[in-house]
């Protein structure tokens, strides 16, 4: 595994820092993809690749379309128009339930656990392939409990693994909002997906558990999993994603490693810079940090010649 | 006031047949409702065309009781998917509209003078019970001291009870499996069940024809115990007081509906006849200027809206709900 991964890593080193750049092993390709609520253009992608095996984060301004181009991508919006592939087959016009069966699960920004179900229920419900929730099949406890005990074993591996195993019975309403973050992942994981899309994993979670997070979403790609995040906390960003994709109004504007997209001067008018609503600190946190890179550059060049 | 006569009535009404339809629509509604959070405000509309398939069947094109029996179900059935094919990709509230909306339609179908010929118009059909009398085995009533039930009624009471005993047999079976989870998980939250690979349109189908198979339950029972098929009786009221046995009871319970009916007939009965005795004869214990007799048959209808208000403000879960699915409504 992890000699795939660094591989998938030094894979993206050639690739060019031009939006919507070939990928050399792109587990989605999409090309031509609007979307258009009354006469806004939501969404107007021209062209774009997620590399396989790797973290891809997908950050810009509130608007920018991120949660838009998830819903098309996963089958929860239909486009204008536009074709997108997953493992080389089309995704276009394929029901959200497909999408997810082929290996491409998403969680959702507001989380949507089921309250009203314990937490094991939930994860249960993840499981692909069940006997017993086929309506003829579902009457007869025999024909499907073996099925369910191999799937709540699995459940349970990953409630230890998230460190939600003590919560295992109650009404998955009552966590707190980061354990639902985290259930939503676990759930998520219960498909078995090949590409795992997480829509701002770190919103409303508190540092500490954050860093958990972190850590989790880490060993999904560690396992060979793909996986691609919208995200505003650029900590996260800089720290656990590969490759950045930088949107503003429904276009890509910009890609490349997290320090290249970081220092981009497209990608601070667009989003870093011209982002006046978020917390002042921040910014001036990634100014300082791209000067500072820009300085090092700059010695480096003097250093050369 | 002769108390034995309140209680009489209010038991024969709480396990007698009146029960046992309210039971079965319940059922319905609890699957719809309960289960797979479907706003069915047309239960009556999968009773009449069940109803009115058995009768029509049997009177009016004169083939065989099964036959009969086999068409109503099957009208349920069908009802379900044409109710269910535009309305289940849309929110909630189209199916709500849709359906009470078709059951109207319907009992006006059934009732108008145009197809009085196929239908027997507002009168409806009788006649098409005799093969289920016929297998009626019991010689004659039966009293059990503080309450009585005529030959006729003791057999429907056996077929019925039978027939909700199976029915809550299968939602049970149902409901406990990965398929009922689907159900359930459904009504939290269908996109959170769409993200995870299931397709949340086909099990609101299969659930929007079951508990409309035993809607059509209800309604072929409620013309059997009675023997004939009006249309007036599957007016929406029906539906409502189904929903509020179902609420008495408690949702997504699988004894709930049942035991609500129940209450819901004990309740109605019982307080119908007391007030009918406290303003009848000579003396009676309300004064006229309180209250009439006419009053009286009334005044049951009133109290069940503010035991439904009570039921929703102390116990919103119903008899059978957990307290702590509310708590988390509340948060």
């Amino acid at each position: 595994m992890a000699a795939e991964l660094s591989e998938a890593r030094a894979a993206l080193a050639g690739v060019s820092n031009e939006p919507g750049a070939p990928k050399p092993d792109p587990i989605v390709k999409g090309s031509n993809i609007t979307r258009t609520f009354g006469g806004l253009k939501a969404v107007d992608v021209e062209h774009i690749e997620i590399q396989r095996g790797v973290i891809t984060a997908l950050i810009g301004p509130n608007g920018a379309g991120k949660t838009t181009l998830f819903n098309l991508l996963t089958g929860f919006d239909e486009p204008n128009e536009g074709d997108w592939s997953f493992n080389g087959k089309s995704l276009a016009k394929v029901p959200a339930y497909k999408v997810a069966r082929r290996g491409m699960v998403r969680t959702f920004q507001l989380t949507k656990v089921l309250s009203k179900l314990t937490v094991i229920e939930n994860m249960r419900l993840g499981a692909t392939g069940q006997r017993g929730e086929r309506f003829f099949s579902a009457a007869f406890k025999s024909l499907w409990s073996s099925q369910e005990d191999a799937n709540t074993t699995r459940a349970d591996e990953l409630l230890a693994r998230f460190k939600l195993d003590a919560k295992r019975e109650d009404f998955a309403g009552s966590l707190s909002g980061g354990q639902r973050k985290l259930l939503e992942m676990a759930r998520a994981l219960m498909v078995d997906p090949e590409l795992i899309m997480l829509d701002e994993p770190m919103a409303g979670v508190n540092p500490a558990l954050k860093q958990s997070l972190l850590g989790h979403v880490k060993s999904l790609r560690d396992e060979g999993r793909t996986v691609l995040f919208v995200e505003h906390d650029m900590d996260m960003v800089r720290d656990i994603s590969d490759w950045v994709i930088v949107m503003a109004q429904g276009q890509i504007v910009a890609e490349g490693t997290p320090k290249s997209v970081m220092a981009d001067q497209r990608v601070i008018d667009a989003y870093l810079g011209a982002h006046h609503d978020t917390d002042i600190t921040e910014i001036d946190v990634a100014d300082l940090e791209a000067e500072a890179e820009a300085e090092l550059v700059a010695e480096a060049e003097e250093n050369k010649s | 006031m002769d108390f034995g006569t309140v209680i009489d009535a209010a038991l024969s009404a709480a396990l007698g047949p009146q029960a046992i339809v309210f039971a079965l629509a319940a059922i319905g509604l609890n699957v719809h409702f309960g289960y797979t959070g479907l706003l069915n405000f047309g239960q009556s509309g999968f009773m009449s065309i069940a109803a009115f398939g058995l009768a029509v069947t049997v009177v009016t094109w004169d083939l065989p009781f099964w036959l009969g029996i086999i068409v109503g179900m099957l009208g349920a059935v069908l009802l379900a998917l044409v109710l269910g094919v535009p309305t289940l990709r849309l929110r909630a509230d189209y199916l709500a509209i849709v359906t009470i909306a078709t059951s109207e339609i319907l009992r006006l179908i059934f009732g108008a003078v145009e197809f009085k010929d196929t239908f027997g118009g507002s009168n409806g059909l009788t006649g098409f019970a005799r093969t289920y009398q016929d297998m009626n085995p019991y010689g004659g009533g039966v009293d059990l001291g503080i309450v009585s039930f005529s030959r006729n009624d003791l057999w429907s009471i056996t077929v019925g009870w039978t027939l909700v005993a199976l029915s809550c047999l299968l939602v049970f079976a149902l409901m406990r499996s990965p398929w009922g989870r689907v159900l359930k998980s459904i009504r939290e939250d269908e996109d959170a069940v769409r993200s995870l690979g299931k397709n949340v349109f086909a099990y609101k189908m299969q659930a929007l024809v079951l508990g409309g198979v035993f809607g059509g339950l209800a309604g072929i029972f409620h013309i059997l115990k009675q023997g004939s098929a009006v249309p007036t009786d599957f007016n929406t009221t029906f539906t409502f007081y189904a929903y509020a046995a179902l609420l008495v009871g408690g949702a997504a319970r699988v004894f709930g509906p049942v035991v609500g009916s129940m209450i819901f007939w004990f309740l109605i009965a019982g307080i119908g006849s007391f007030f009918s005795q406290a303003t009848s004869g000579a003396d009676p214990l309300l004064p006229d200027w309180l209250m009439t007799n006419t009053q009286a048959s009334l005044i049951r209808f009133i109290l069940l809206g503010l035991g439904l208000m009570l039921l929703m403000i102390f116990r919103p879960q119903g008899i059978f709900g957990d307290r702590r699915e509310i708590a988390i409504d509340g948060r």
